[in-house]
């Protein structure tokens, strides 16, 4: 699924999401522990993975490497409840939401 | 002491001397009858910015915007000659709504030929013009000439596609004056890679316009987004904004801002360090032609710490261009006195590699962790508000474009009033 030298990752392949709505609604619905240890599995493969797909045209990309890039943004997701927050939630956002309507394609 | 210089005045308010310096009545925010006159006065006689050209790349491509303010919706579409123009969003055979998908109320987007009504198939051109009529032979001496789409002043500043609900407008450039003059020429239409945030937020739409026309609150309401050691420094300086504009109903204010790259990579989170971005936008200035020769409106204190401007151009329209060369914009769409529409979008040159895409992802990420915070405290302050157990509050130099919206509105609303007596 993951391209070769990712295969680490594959127990989190559930992260592999293609849509912001999707990776939010997952943050929401994990545990820290769930989140840590992505995040965990995932950061140290950050730059590797940037390296990796920037041998690729941006527009084509086959779909190992595509599920590697959603994986990252799954990543960046996780990043702030994880580095900052210490829990899935934004403290004191309460019921306020943020619907992304309109995102790039990957 | 302050770190940056105010005007000779002695503060940004006291350079405005129409605005005053007490407190500030907010029944403005709570009451219905207000609310009711601010819809009249404001949003169906102002200048109302509805997108991006982008959105109508072609001919026939077509957007509608609903506005429950101005008790209407528009469809706004590029004709064959290239023009783009607005429409109320109505059949003139029967009143029945013409561009929908499934839902009446909710807005859509596409590509057409013509608009055709899912009622009696009446089609009308993209230049408006009724074209057919479904069984015309029943119809009494009806001349299709006379039943066109009812079209609304529409024009174009830099890309954006601005509608006026007053037939009788004056044009948009002098309405938007001196501020938007001086951001001619910035590269906006190189800049199209969107995302695009909706919410609907608990209260009055001039109150998140308080909210984003200020970072006082930054320092305090934010401060478990930076690292520890920082948040404590942001806290003690508090904050001051590098200069104050206003002109006519419109408003600015210039922000340093230094987090492009950091000073120091230990001041932000690890990863921020490994994708060389944050809330400030990708530490790699994007190669894009206009960004080298900024117009003469941006930083207009000429202060090397610069970091991002926020023009805010009344009713409900802000524009926030950023140092490191990206821009995002700010709409709020009253919905009723206690209730609007926020939307925001985040604008980035297209990226090269996955390296910047991602690098743009984290600024849009970090974004939306700011803005429910700031969404959610609208509605704590909003339900106090009502409460009216306070009514006036007293507002700070750092907050003169809050003190000037809410000034600028009561005016509108008076002065419509006045002309109506």
């Amino acid at each position: 699924m993951l391209p070769a030298e990712f295969a680490a990752l594959e127990p989190y392949s559930d992260w592999i999401l293609a849509t912001e709505p999707e990776r939010y609604a997952k943050r929401l619905a994990s545990t820290m522990a769930q989140m840590q240890a992505f995040y965990d599995a995932a950061f140290p493969l950050l730059e590797p993975a940037l390296a990796h797909l920037d041998a690729f045209a941006r527009r084509d990309l086959p779909e190992p490497e595509r599920g590697l890039l959603h994986l990252m943004q799954s990543l960046v997701m996780v990043s702030f409840p994880v580095e900052v927050w210490k829990q899935p939630r934004v403290p004191d956002s309460g019921a306020a939401y943020l619907d992304l309507i309109t995102e790039p394609a990957i | 002491m302050p770190h940056f210089a105010k005007p000779a005045e002695g503060s940004w308010t006291e350079h405005y001397p129409g605005l005053g310096t007490g407190p500030v009545d907010y029944t403005d925010s709570i009451d219905p009858a207000h609310y009711e006159a601010e819809r009249d006065a404001i949003f169906k006689r102002t200048w109302l910015n509805v997108g991006r050209v982008e959105r109508v790349p072609r001919t026939g491509s077509y957007f509608t915007r609903e506005l429950a303010a101005a008790g209407t919706s528009l469809v706004i579409v590029r004709g064959k000659d290239g023009k783009v123009r607005a429409f109320h969003n109505i059949c003139r055979h029967r009143g029945n709504k013409l561009v929908w998908n499934d839902y009446p109320g909710a807005e859509t987007a596409g590509t057409c030929r013509q608009f055709t009504c899912k009622y009696h198939a009446w089609r009308y051109a993209l230049d408006g013009e009724l074209t057919f009529i479904q069984q015309e032979q029943e119809f009494f001496g009806l001349d299709k000439s006379d039943y066109g789409l009812k079209e609304v002043p529409c024009d174009i500043w830099e890309g954006f596609i601005f509608v006026n609900l007053d037939r009788q407008a004056g044009p948009l450039a002098g309405y938007l004056g001196e501020l938007a003059k001086g951001l001619e020429g910035y590269p906006f239409g190189g800049m199209t890679e969107v995302y695009t945030y909706r919410a609907e937020i608990g209260s009055n739409w001039k109150l998140f316009i308080d909210a984003f026309a200020e970072f006082y609150h930054a320092p305090v309401l934010h401060q478990k987004q930076a690292v520890k050691g920082e948040a404590d420094k942001l806290l003690g300086f508090g904050f001051e904004a590098l200069h104050y504009e206003l002109s006519g109903p419109h408003s600015m204010i210039s922000s340093w801002g230094g987090m492009s790259p950091p000073k120091d990579p230990g001041m932000v989170k690890p990863i921020e360090r490994v994708l060389r971005s944050g809330l400030f936008g990708p530490w790699e200035r994007p190669d894009l032609d206009g960004l080298g020769q900024l117009p003469p409106g941006l930083n207009p204190a000429r202060h090397r710490a610069w970091g991002m401007d926020s023009f805010f151009f009344f009713p409900n329209f802000m524009l926030l261009i950023w140092a490191p060369g990206w821009y995002l914009t700010y709409h709020y769409w009253p919905t009723a006195v206690d209730r609007h529409l926020f939307e925001t979008s985040l604008y980035f040159v297209p990226p090269r590699s996955a390296r910047e895409r991602l690098a743009q992802e984290i600024a849009a990420v970090t974004f939306k962790e700011y803005a429910l915070q700031d969404g959610n405290t609208l509605e704590a302050t909003q339900s106090m508000l009502a409460s009216r157990a306070v009514t006036e509050f007293p507002l700070g130099d750092q907050e003169i474009l809050l003190r000037h919206l809410h000034k600028v509105a009561g005016d509108y609303v008076k002065e419509h009033a006045d002309a109506a007596r």
